[in-house]
């Protein structure tokens, strides 16, 4: 595996209201070309903060971020340049619902002419083929359960070729039986190499396939390492009590 | 009954035919459509507009940095709010005739300032209504077409403002309905419109009834058109959530 680091975040911050939340209190971390980062830890723990400020969704208060040695946060940089090369998943999928499936897919990359039409739509068949849903190119959002949504979702973020991709709680707006068709694209993903951030609370699959699991609680990271670290042997008292509770 | 039935054909024939007096409903109606129709271009963009800055404001003036494009937007944003509050706190007569007779003294062109100032009133309307809109969307919609890489403008005009101008379509209908019959003030200030047609045709044959009546049911032959060509649009858009 290469070793070029793609995202490293420094002393990030982020407060609400006047500084009266702390979301984040200062996170360093560092992500590297093709690892799989899962971040886990209790609802309030800043780690959804944490991966909507790593493409400036949320603003951060202070801290930098630099993605492939840009630093976004400086003012000079162009962010929308550089959330092209970021793809992200969200909980409530976010489809657009005027929009066909087709058009959701290649709205971007035809918008931002990074590709043509044909080129958008060819490379979006393939996508969905992938994902077995071709037959729905025509359909629209509302035509679709919340499983085929999130899919659909995910080959929205990936028709831009991104570098990485951030999935905020991907499965949790999901019913259980269709939990497991998500995390299966996200397996096959992981799979390829795509360079991965994870919040979530499927534990299975952090076990499974991240590299690394970082645990977060009141804006801090408590404790990371491997998913063995974590789940077999954690250190810290308040990821003991964290992980005692799910499982 | 055959009396009353000889009555109304004379009274038809005074009041439109002869003298060729239906052109004045003809010319009327001609002005009222064009005044209707420039003032609802004019609403709908300039009423959008306004929209735009009202809800961008809401949406990231708390949390922005301190610099020129904040005090900008701070500035038009108030601006915005001095005017919604201006037009809609006043009559529209009293606007058309402030047009009339102050803004515009030097133009005598009635029509094309009636289409301005309905145009500019309504444009307060819209507004408030397509905000509305805007703020029906989700945040999420906003969201996912930024992590996309479109820049503020791009999202609302692509994700966010298709959605919200289908989601208020039946409050724009009724603006604009309501838009069309207030036009009927213009004779105010000597424009030729449906109502003042109606209004000269009363003056010279003394028998109000009939052209009175005749303007009624061709400003509701007009309002039913609109509703039924609304529906349909309605149902086209409609067409994505089955």
């Amino acid at each position: 595996m290469t070793t070029k680091t793609l995202i490293e975040v420094k002393g990030l911050e982020k407060h609400f209201g006047q500084g009266t939340v702390r979301a984040l209190n200062g996170v360093d971390a560092e992500i590297k070309q093709g690892e799989k980062l899962v971040v886990i830890g209790p609802s309030g723990s800043g780690k959804s903060t944490f991966l909507r400020c790593l493409n400036r969704l949320e603003e951060p208060t202070g801290g930098h971020i630099f993605f492939d040695g840009v630093d976004i946060t400086s003012k000079d940089c162009d962010i929308n340049q550089m959330r092209r090369r970021m793809g992200m998943v969200f909980q409530q999928f976010n489809l657009f619902p005027h929009k066909t499936i087709m058009q959701n897919i290649t709205l971007a990359p035809v918008h931002h002419k990074l590709m043509s039409k044909k080129e958008a739509e060819a490379r979006a068949a393939e996508l969905l083929k992938r994902v077995g849903l071709l037959e729905k190119a025509n359909a629209y959002p509302s035509q679709l359960s919340g499983g085929q949504k999130q899919r659909i979702a995910i080959v929205r973020a990936l028709a831009m070729n991104p570098e990485v991709m951030l999935f905020d709680e991907p499965t949790s707006a999901l019913d259980p039986e269709m939990v497991g068709e998500v995390l299966q694209v996200m397996k096959d993903l992981a799979a390829e190499g795509m360079t991965m951030v994870v919040v979530t609370h499927e534990m299975g699959f952090a076990r499974e396939v991240s590299d690394r699991v970082m645990f977060m609680d009141d804006g801090r990271i408590i404790e990371e390492g491997t998913p063995q670290q974590i789940f077999s042997n954690p250190q810290n008292q308040r990821t003991k009590d964290f992980l005692s509770k799910l499982l | 009954m055959s009396e009353w039935f000889e009555n109304l054909k004379l009274q038809f024939d005074l009041n439109f035919i002869q003298k060729d007096r239906w052109q004045y409903l003809l010319t009327g109606l001609g002005n009222t459509l064009r005044i209707t129709l420039f003032a609802c271009l004019i609403g709908i963009a300039l009423g959008t507009l306004i929209a735009i800055v009202r809800s961008t404001s809401d949406r990231v003036l708390p949390s922005m940095r301190k610099g020129l494009g904040r005090t900008l937007l701070n500035i038009v944003d108030k601006f915005c709010r001095v005017y919604l509050t201006v037009i809609r706190g006043t009559p529209v007569v009293i606007q058309l005739m402030i047009c009339y007779y102050v803004i515009f003294s030097s133009s005598r062109n009635g029509v094309a300032i009636a289409a301005i100032s309905f145009g500019l009133n309504s444009a307060a309307y819209v507004a408030e209504i397509v905000r509305s809109g805007i703020m029906s969307v989700d945040n999420g919609q906003f969201e996912a077409g930024r992590s996309l890489g479109f820049n503020y403008v791009q999202t609302m005009w692509l994700i966010v403002i298709p959605q919200a101008i289908k989601n208020v379509l039946p409050s724009l209908a009724n603006e604009f309905i309501a838009l069309l019959k207030e036009t009927s003030v213009s004779g105010y200030v000597a424009v030729k419109d449906l109502t003042k047609g109606g209004d000269i045709i009363r003056g010279v044959t003394y028998s109000p009834f009939m052209p009175l009546i005749a303007v009624a049911l061709i400003y509701l032959v007009m309002v039913m058109f609109f509703s039924w060509l609304v529906g349909k649009l309605e149902r086209r858009l409609r067409n994505s959530d089955h």
